[in-house]
């Protein structure tokens, strides 16, 4: 159960950190912070408790980006945007927010992201892990176009789970109107925010960025509602996982397409072949090539048969004595939702089908899992 | 007589035999544990030996044999509910029973009073 030793000096820490402190938390390393892994309720209530009413996640080592249109008209810049992601960001209404990702030129993602439209400018959110490479990219790629500025003096918190609208509405009552990926600037317990209705536990529920001075406030005030409580970076992974959505550095990286990680539904026919901009991105060649003939591995649910959990790294056989393995998984626990174990990974298209059966080689021993569809736990976003 | 480990077991000796299990310290360092695996009766194990898996929601972690010994007993209870674990760790929650193969382990093995003074 050893640790491995890291220097605690170098971690950064969110403008929420004493607040954790005071809850708590078991503090743990990620991505260059000192991150809540767990409050005293544990992993197991934190992630129930986002399911049956509302979380409170402190997400503010994600970077926050904006991209403020050198002409002043956001729509002229889109489309410089658009040279580095296949999304359609011209399409993008004002108070709009789209999933997309950056890819190289393998058609690999280089991250995922999302884009917010703001009006006077676009807001990026993108992975901790990625700021730095995104940030460069960002400087590379579109300098031309737009400043890049990445916002190191805001908070970004998440309010997830089927009650966080009626708490949110009390605190913000302009946010109850909003649905599924809006993005809006709101003032939350009188603090300038930007509230987008989004996640990613596959609930409801609401990401709010918040100037770093005012994040302490607005987080006290969400959790002065008894249905808030506090949930750490454990419980954010298993309803993540349960959700089927796709953690960077895990389930996607610089080697895995979009269409392999079926996220090809985030790529518009616009950007398509015989679309009106198709192509003219990053490794499109690829990308486009995948989507009209299929990828030759594509990422799936695999739900073990038994109660054994089966996690990142675990290798995939197509039977039980196989010598070659024909996949792996790259995210897996226990679902505490799913009240049993649940997994992701990546499979040869042959064996992509639901229902197909593969084994998991875990400590030795070959274990059946079954293909499945994602997500373990039905999305609950409020789209309409 | 109870002994514990560095590593977070605890063993009681019941004449030629040893329970083992997790401390209390152990299992609130694990969290809720929502599966546990057992080694099977009659299997045998080197003093040090990987044992048994406990995981929680976010890890896998072994535990290892304090002792060598043959496996006599298993607890399927906390196979059944592995909340047994963190609820009663140093009762309910016993993992297996182990024929001692050398007894005289035992003596390089911790006091209730050292493995305090570890924990600190």
């Amino acid at each position: 159960m050893a640790q491995p030793a890291q220097k605690a000096s170098a971690l950064r820490h969110t403008p929420l950190y004493a607040l954790h402190l005071e809850m708590g938390a078991r503090m743990a390393p990620f991505a260059g912070y000192e991150m809540p892994i767990h409050y005293p309720l544990g992993v197991l209530k934190e992630h129930l408790h986002t399911r049956i009413a509302a979380g409170l996640f402190d997400v503010s080592h994600m970077g926050q980006i904006a991209l403020r249109p050198r002409s002043g008209s956001v729509a002229d810049a889109a489309e410089a945007l658009e040279r580095i992601v296949p999304a359609d960001v011209l399409g993008l209404a004002p108070g709009r927010q789209r999933y997309a990702f950056f890819t190289n030129s393998r058609g690999g993602i280089i991250d995922d992201l999302m884009i917010g439209q703001c009006g006077e400018y676009l807001a990026l959110i993108v992975n901790a892990s990625r700021k730095d490479v995104d940030g460069r990219h960002l400087h590379d790629a579109l300098s031309d176009a737009y400043t890049v500025d990445v916002l190191e003096d805001r908070a970004l918190l998440a309010l997830q789970g089927p009650t966080a609208e009626a708490v949110l509405l009390r605190l913000a009552p302009s946010s109850a109107s909003m649905r599924f990926m809006d993005i809006r600037p709101a003032s939350v317990a009188g603090a300038s925010c930007v509230v987008s209705r989004s996640g990613y536990t596959g609930e409801d529920g609401f990401e709010i960025s918040i100037p770093a001075r005012d994040a302490e406030k607005v987080a006290r005030a969400l959790l002065a509602d008894k249905a808030v409580t506090l949930v750490g970076l454990g419980a954010r992974d298993s309803l993540r996982t349960e959700a089927g959505l796709c953690l960077y550095g895990c389930d996607i990286d610089e080697s895995t397409t979009p269409v392999e990680a079926t996220l090809d539904w985030a790529i518009p026919k616009i950007r398509r072949d015989g679309g009106a901009r198709t192509g003219n991105f990053p490794g499109a060649d690829v990308v486009l090539e995948q989507l009209a003939r299929g990828a030759p591995r594509c990422r799936v649910g695999l739900k073990p048969r038994g109660r054994t959990p089966v996690r990142a790294g675990v290798l995939l056989y197509a039977d039980a004595s196989a010598s070659q393995s024909v996949g792996t998984v790259t995210s897996g626990t226990f679902g505490p939702s799913a009240a049993g174990p649940v997994a992701m990974g990546y499979v040869p298209r042959a064996l992509s089908v639901p229902d197909t059966l593969l084994f998991a080689d875990v400590r030795g021993n070959r274990l059946p899992v079954e293909v499945t569809q994602l997500p373990y736990v039905p999305h609950r976003y409020k789209r309409t | 007589m109870l002994k514990f480990t560095s590593e977070h077991e605890w063993v009681r000796i019941e004449g030629d035999a040893a329970r083992v299990g997790i401390t209390q310290h152990a299992q609130e360092q694990l969290g809720d544990l929502v599966f546990v695996e057992l080694p099977e009766v009659g299997k045998r194990f080197e003093k040090g030996a990987a044992s048994a898996v406990v995981e929680s929601v976010k890890a896998a972690s072994e535990v290892y044999a304090p002792v060598g010994g043959e496996v006599v007993q298993a607890n399927s209870a906390i196979v059944a509910d592995p909340s047994l674990v963190n609820s009663d760790p140093m009762g309910a929650g016993w993992f297996y029973k182990l024929k001692l193969t050398d007894p005289s382990e035992v003596d390089a093995l911790m006091d209730e009073a050292a493995y305090k003074e570890l924990l600190g």
